[in-house]
């Protein structure tokens, strides 16, 4: 029986970049300078939208944006560095929890709580992967399933109620935006957590594409030799964890301030799973797959309640099924397959890759 | 010293629950080489199953050896429709599957037969066992129960050839194949086995936690967590370790001042992660080694 | 229209008049978003899904009732459109589901949304929008506090009135008794805890022994009653929702233990929880209630009753007719109901909240019969009466007056 690990490397090998032949070389021109291009477009229509939509359109829009800065932080945990973690609902905890008791308690500016958010989860992060050094696979599932499970209770915990409002959790105010400008709360969140957002995701980008995220990608795909060619794995690996439970607390942090309440029980172990969902559903390993991952989390639930409210679940299981036989690889892995299809249909033999 | 051993006792009872459940996980586990998150849902469908062939005059035990096998058929059909085609799927989104079914089964279930809470009868009366108050007869025979299937399954999977083959083909499907052993239908049977001791976990669990349609949910967890804790692979040790989470639980929510009653759950789960750390592969569980 | 012809003088008159004879003018409408000559658009959030989702019958007993009052003609002729949706109870997603309702279904108000945790996350929101979250379909202490939230009204007893009167029975009953009380780790459960607590008093050190709780994703509280016997508790408080009630119920049977059995009002349904505990090992339980009981033969006759269960074998047809849950659900749609037919056309938020705030001696028809209804700007608890009751074995037998819940 192989380790779970080893199973993700061999079972996607459209992660695995081959060697680009000659031939596809002006194929592949074409779809680099398509990239920017869409990535241009995106931001144009990002951009715009809250103005011509209702608030509450912008208010979901935001939330799917928080979502997919949180599935970001399990992508990199589980998707870049092979690391399963059913834990993350616990990072998004803390981070909304700092979030909110600076801001109910000690009257600091939502701006800081970001920051602090972040910090504080990647310290919890760091220090939960030196023991999960020892773990793989399936037991290292159940050690973060664990954390998972026992943060509600701590949250609830009578000895912390003065800080986290203990079952009944924690009102927060909602920001006004700054210096007058011509726009509503729930505008002014939403570019707010824009710009939070564009700038977490070049920051994971440009991580994943440097040395240090080949040789987080190298520890996914084949530990032992990894180590073997000298690469710190333990350095790595924790970091990767204090890095993922940063970009998820930071979400966290997001979330409390737009939904303006944090409660105990909103961070259980099935928010977890809601993120592990849109983590494969968007693709793993894959970066702008996050938002689609967003996407899917908000809106599929409330799309299968209004198909029937008795079956939501059923219509719910459904659509995942779907999905899971069309695009075993998430959206991300189906565009890339559509790019090269369309790609290489001039070619004589096409090989998956990864677009450049 | 007498509310320890009731305790001990207690949580015993209560173990037998998640010890049931962990055998059904770590069985599936050693047939399919997944974690089957819908494990618990399956055995809660085919507990209501059970249930409404009573509802329509069927006698107990006729009742459960249909629901038992419709469960087995089920869980050959889910496999060859569901992941057969997805086999060769990253784990993640078999994973993702996993939890599709979970929801279908849950939703399906709520849909069907409601939520409020249903009697299920239990085929060995509910008086004190040997007049001990604390353990019923019916614990005592959910006990007896898993201890039997675990021996039952070690014979199988080690005494006959059909166990051989599943092992087989769960261990190492590419040579499996070549020695002429039918992998596909091996691991659909391996799902229909586990579908069947599903069925009776849940037919046997229903009784002590009433019937409703997230009877599971709770069950799952603690049954994952002590396979875990035994080791997943070894079906002894899941039992052990089902036992085990219902005993540690208990002594933690008794007696560890204070903290203990409200975070009995968390410190179970510490614990648990700490003898992970010491034994990562579980208590029992073998160290797997792996060829580079 | 500026030109002061005669056609615009005569236009204006009636409401010169009106305004000049200081009558309400009644040929003058009022309405806030949601309302038309027709319609009346109310919204509604409760848990279809999730672990919690035994409760959604209320849901679906509310839109019963809406259905019902339409096809006798509606609220002053206005049909009343009743929007519901699933929250699973996650508070982020009863934000964006009330959100959706009144921002983009423009709904009049909230009727009577289910859950505590759930209606907590919204209370700020509908509060600053000034969106009447009416009649809220669950029983904490805080929906009473019309100084800072003018715009939420609970409706039945709350928990820690609840706890309260059943610390005074234990003292009456049992001054010198050991309590144990079994309840939910979330606000609900521990509003009630306080409310025990709270009722005890300066006794609460000398008399207090165990408190267990448990949460929604236990398998059993089994252990927890072995627990409470082993300490020597002869006092036992059962807060807990219908599952673990039960389970609790059952289990004292099982160890032979007989204490004084007080249920609370949320476990004390004949169908959903003492059945399936086992009618037998229910006896001697002591409740509180404040609704009548579908499976009590001594409402067979009762004109409450008849009217009730002609609502559910016509638009509820699938529902249990056992249930209390179906039983709560119209009783609070009918107050919601009673207070927009006060509101006649001056369809405004703020006079549907003043109406509210004005219900003077009012029942429906499935509370018992002397509880009545009241209300006032200073005291948002509609409800606030319950009488006690003892089971005997097949049925709840009521004792004793009405005791009056009073808030904290």
């Amino acid at each position: 029986m192989t380790v779970p690990t080893e199973e993700i490397a061999a079972k996607q090998p459209v992660a695995v970049a081959p060697p680009v032949g000659a031939a596809r070389r002006g194929a592949a021109l074409d779809v680099a300078l398509a990239r920017p291009v869409v990535i241009a477009a995106s931001l144009v229509i990002a951009l715009v939208i809250p103005l011509v939509v209702r608030s509450f359109i912008a208010f979901q829009l935001t939330q799917v944006m928080v979502y997919a800065l949180a599935i970001l932080g399990l992508n990199l945990l589980t998707g870049y560095n092979g690391q399963f973690s059913l834990g993350h609902s616990a990072f998004y905890g803390i981070g909304a929890y700092t979030a909110a008791i600076m801001m109910h308690r000690w009257d600091i500016t939502y701006f800081w709580t970001l920051p602090s958010a972040g910090l504080v989860c990647f310290a919890v992060g760091f220090l939960f992967g030196l023991p999960a050094l020892r773990l793989q696979g399936l037991y290292l599932a159940l050690a973060t399933f664990a954390l998972a499970v026992a943060m509600p209770q701590i949250l609830k915990f009578g000895p912390l109620e003065h800080w986290t409002g203990g079952v009944q959790g924690l009102v927060i105010d909602k920001p006004d935006p700054p210096f007058g400008l011509p726009i509503d709360a729930d505008q002014w969140l939403y570019y707010f957590t824009l710009a939070v957002l564009v700038l977490m995701f070049a920051g994971a980008t440009s991580l994943v594409n440097s040395r240090s995220g080949r040789a987080i990608k190298a520890i996914r795909d084949n530990p032992i030799a990894a180590a073997a060619m000298g690469i710190n794995t333990a350095l790595y690996k924790t970091l990767t964890f204090g890095v993922s439970a940063l970009y998820t607390g930071v979400a966290g942090a997001l979330g409390a301030i737009v939904v303006q309440f944090v409660a105990p029980d909103s961070f259980s172990f099935f928010l977890s799973v809601s993120f592990l969902v849109g983590l494969v559903i968007g693709g793993v390993g894959s970066i702008p797959g996050c938002l689609v991952g967003g996407l899917f989390v908000l809106y599929v639930p409330n799309i299968a309640e209004s198909v029937s409210t008795g079956l939501a679940g059923v219509v719910y299981g459904v659509i995942l099924l779907i999905i899971i036989f069309v695009m075993p690889d998430g959206a991300a892995g189906f565009a890339r397959l559509a790019a090269a299809r369309l790609a290489g249909a001039k070619q004589p033999h096409t090989t998956e890759g990864r677009l450049p | 010293m007498e509310l320890l051993l009731q305790q001990v006792m207690a949580g015993l009872a209560t173990g037998a629950i998640y010890a049931l459940m962990a055998l059904a996980v770590v069985m599936i586990y050693q047939a399919i080489d997944h974690l089957n998150f819908a494990q618990g849902e399956m055995a809660m469908f085919s507990t209501f199953i059970a249930w409404q062939l009573m509802q329509w005059g069927q006698p107990y035990w006729a009742a459960f050896a249909i629901a038992a096998a419709l469960s087995f058929v089920g869980g050959v059909v889910i496999e060859r429709v569901l992941f057969r085609p997805i086999h060769n799927a990253p784990i993640l989104s078999s994973i993702v599957a996993f939890i599709a079914l979970f929801s279908i089964l849950n939703s399906g279930a709520g849909y069907l037969f409601d939520y409020t809470i249903k009697e299920f009868p239990t085929p060995f009366g509910s008086k004190p066992f040997l007049g001990i108050t604390l353990i019923s007869t019916h614990q005592a025979g959910m006990i007896g129960v898993t201890l039997g299937m675990l021996a039952l399954l070690y014979l199988f999977f080690r005494g006959t050839r059909l166990g051989l083959a599943m092992r087989a083909a769960a261990a190492n499907p590419e040579s499996a194949r070549l020695v002429g052993i039918r992998v596909g239908w091996m691991t659909a049977l391996g799902w229909g086995m586990a579908a069947a001791i599903g069925a009776v976990a849940g037919v046997l669990i229903a009784p002590v936690v009433f019937l409703e349609p997230n009877m599971m949910l709770g069950v799952l967890l603690y049954g994952f967590a002590g396979a875990v804790l035994g080791g997943l692979t070894s079906p002894g040790g899941a039992v052990f370790g089902g036992f085990a989470m219902g005993v540690i639980e208990n002594l933690a929510g008794t007696f560890i001042p204070y903290v203990g009653r409200e975070l009995k759950l968390t410190i179970a789960l510490v614990l648990i992660v700490a003898v992970l750390m010491v034994r990562p592969s579980g208590i029992f569980g073998r160290r797997l080694v792996v060829r580079v | 229209m500026n030109r002061l012809t005669r056609r615009s003088i005569l236009a204006a008159a009636p409401s010169a008049l009106a305004l000049a004879s200081g009558l309400p003018a009644f040929a003058q409408k009022k309405y806030d978003a949601g309302v038309t000559d027709s319609e009346i658009k109310l919204g509604h959030t409760a848990f279809y899904t999730g672990p919690a989702s035994s409760y959604g019958t209320i849901g679906k007993a509310m839109a019963a009732y809406y259905r019902m009052v339409n096809d006798q003609g509606g609220v002053n002729g206005r049909k009343i459109t009743f929007l519901s949706y699933d929250d699973a109870y996650s508070p982020p997603k009863t934000v964006e589901q009330t959100r959706r309702l009144v921002e983009q279904d423009g709904v009049f108000l909230m009727a009577s949304p289910l859950g505590t945790p759930t209606n907590s996350a919204t209370q700020h929101y509908l509060n600053q929008k000034k969106v009447p979250q009416l009649f809220v379909a669950t029983g904490a202490t805080k929906w009473d506090d019309p100084k800072h939230f003018p715009w939420t009204i609970g409706w039945q007893p709350n928990y820690q009135g609840e706890g309260r009167i059943y610390a005074s029975y234990i003292l009456k009953e049992r001054p010198n008794g050991k309590v144990g009380v079994l309840y939910q780790n979330d606000d609900f459960g521990k509003d009630y805890l306080k409310g025990v607590k709270d009722g005890l008093g300066d006794k609460t050190k000398a008399m207090f022994a165990v408190e267990a709780s448990y949460e929604t994703t236990d398998p059993t509280v089994d252990s927890l009653i072995v627990s409470m016997k082993a300490t020597g508790c002869d006092v036992f408080v059962n807060t807990a929702i219908p599952k673990f009630a039960a389970q609790a119920i059952r289990k004292a049977a099982e160890l032979d233990w007989n204490p004084l059995h007080i249920v609370s009002s949320v476990g004390n349904s004949v169908a959903t929880v003492l059945k399936p505990a086992g009618l037998e090992n229910s006896k001697d339980l002591i409740s509180d209630f404040y609704l009548k009981d579908p499976t009590d033969p001594q409402w067979q006759d009762d004109e409450g009753y008849k009217w009730w269960l002609g609502l559910m074998e016509k638009y509820y047809p699938e529902g249990d007719k056992t249930d209390v849950f179906n039983v709560y659900g119209p009783s609070v749609a009918a107050t919601t109901v009673q207070v927009l037919k006060m509101c006649g056309d001056q369809l405004t938020r703020e006079n549907v909240m003043k109406q509210a705030a004005s219900l003077h001696d009012f029942t429906v028809p499935m509370l018992l019969p002397g509880i009545k209804i009241n209300t006032s700007p200073t005291d948002f608890a509609p409800v606030k009466q319950v009488q006690m009751g003892r089971f005997n074995g097949e049925r709840w037998q009521l004792f004793g007056e009405l005791i009056g819940a009073v808030s904290g």
